[in-house]
């Protein structure tokens, strides 16, 4: 019935940031949440997006899942099923911050670096290997440099496996765009 | 004697704290060896061999293990709140810490009742809590590489995550960050910058920049803010005025690069090893 909910914008379509009425927001207890819960939702293919929470819930580290209102239900059902459960629902009635979406390449002749907000991922041409990650100020940082630097891309963990902060998210998008453009 | 707040890239390592000795490649602590990679280690490692190059101060470290769950970070700030009346630093530098505005404003609570009060350095995820909380005016530096100066300049941006764009797009104008970071009051008395030319700057000006040595490549070795935070933490405790010895941190950051020859697959551990000979270049002609 509401199908018409989980077709995927258009790419290149942007958001105004303006709020809407029929929008929702998950709060989980942690970032770490939010990630798994992204991963869960949209692997069922529900049309959500992870966006900063308004002022007065803001701790600190924060991220928030926005989806269509309407389908709390069955969202909250798919969420259950994977033994995900969101701290409260609230509906969207301020514009919510947008995370960073402009990535940077920078290229040094044997290695190319990739960043995405606050976080650095550079990589070896010629296999591929991580080689350093720089940036952030979370304590998953150092966290993921141990355990991703000296790795290929397709050995090393994910960020958004390891992963529990908006720095750990942020490294997950330039990994993402690394995996796109090698 | 320096104080230094930070965590350790791993979930089994308890809070503990005392003095803090470099040996060979590790950091000992409490009885416990901590590898240094990048994070508050490689900051407390760079502290340990300027102390060295200039005969003092003592190190002093309060750290426990987080992988991103907050839970060490916590812990330590349970324990900063409670206990920090009770030390006595010249300098205090905190680190990578799960920002918290709520916890950072009891440490910062804790922090003002002791005496004398502490030259206070913020960087990494407490910079982010203590803008987050309004409270960036208390600090006495604030080292942001030039994304974090646009996150200080973003005056609704909780995290660097969420800077606007059309305030991450002015990274090359880096006065211009510098003077919204203070329009908005959060910055630090003194902003440390670092970036392809770094900065230092006050309220009402850029103090100096330095752009020599420059080594494209350091922008890709995770952990070269780490040290200049490091440095900065024992040269502010000397005898130099506030900026002078931003100046002489910025310049001896740089000059490790020289030694270290890096390229983009670098660890900063082997930049670490060169902070006595940077050190020396940078101080002629100071």
């Amino acid at each position: 019935m509401f199908g018409f909910f989980r077709k995927r914008k258009p790419k290149g379509c942007k958001n105004s940031g303006r709020p809407s009425a029929d929008r929702g927001i998950l709060v989980f207890e942690n970032t770490s949440d939010v990630i798994q819960a992204e991963n869960v939702l949209k692997k069922s293919g529900w049309s959500v997006r992870v966006m900063g929470p308004p002022p007065e819930i803001q701790t600190g580290c924060d991220l928030v899942i926005e989806f269509p209102l309407m389908e709390e239900l069955n969202i909250r059902r798919t969420l259950a099923s994977a033994d995900i459960q969101p701290l409260s629902v609230v509906p969207v009635t301020a514009p919510l911050l947008a995370p960073v979406d402009l990535f940077q390449t920078k290229d040094f002749g044997d290695f190319l670096m990739v960043r995405a907000a606050n976080m650095k991922i550079t990589i070896a041409k010629e296999d591929l290997k991580i080689v350093n990650i720089s940036g952030g100020g979370c304590p998953d940082v150092p966290y993921l440099a141990q355990e991703m630097v000296g790795k290929t891309l397709a050995q090393a963990p994910r960020p958004r496996d390891l992963g529990h902060t908006l720095c750990g998210y942020a490294l997950e998008l330039a990994y993402q765009e690394l995996r796109r453009i090698c | 004697m320096l104080g230094v707040v930070g965590t350790v890239p791993d979930p089994n390592f308890p809070l503990v704290h005392g003095p803090v000795r470099l040996i060979g490649s590790e950091l000992i602590i409490a009885g416990r060896r901590i590898a240094i990679n990048r994070g508050t280690p490689a900051l407390l490692a760079a502290a340990l061999k300027t102390a060295e190059s200039r005969g003092g101060p003592e190190i002093y470290a309060f750290l426990a293990g987080d992988i991103g769950k907050g839970d060490g970070s916590r812990k330590l700030y349970q324990f900063l709140a409670r206990q920090l009346p009770e030390f006595s630093f010249r300098v205090l530098t905190f680190h990578y810490l799960q920002p918290d505005a709520d916890w950072h404003n009891k440490v910062l609570f804790a922090v003002e009742t002791m005496t004398p009060r502490p030259t206070l350095i913020a960087d990494a995820g407490f910079m982010y809590a203590a803008k987050m909380s309004g409270q960036s005016a208390c600090y006495d530096f604030f080292t942001p590489d030039v994304g974090e100066l646009a996150f200080l300049a973003d005056e609704i941006a909780p995290h660097p995550f969420y800077t606007r764009g059309f305030i991450l797009h002015q990274d090359a104008d880096v006065p211009n960050l510098i003077r919204r970071a203070y329009q908005y009051q959060n910055a630090a008395r003194y902003l440390v910058v670092k970036g392809q030319r770094d900065y230092i700057a006050d309220e009402k000006q850029v103090i100096a920049t330095v752009e020599t040595p420059s080594f494209d490549a350091m922008e890709a070795i995770g952990g070269t803010g780490d040290t200049l935070t490091g440095i900065l933490s024992v040269l502010c405790g000397g005898d130099l005025t506030p900026a002078r010895a931003a100046l002489l941190a910025a310049r001896a950051n740089r000059w490790t690069g020289f030694y270290a020859r890096p390229t983009p697959a670098t660890q900063v551990c082997e930049l670490i090893d060169t902070i006595p000979q940077a050190l020396q270049k940078a101080r002629r002609g100071f």
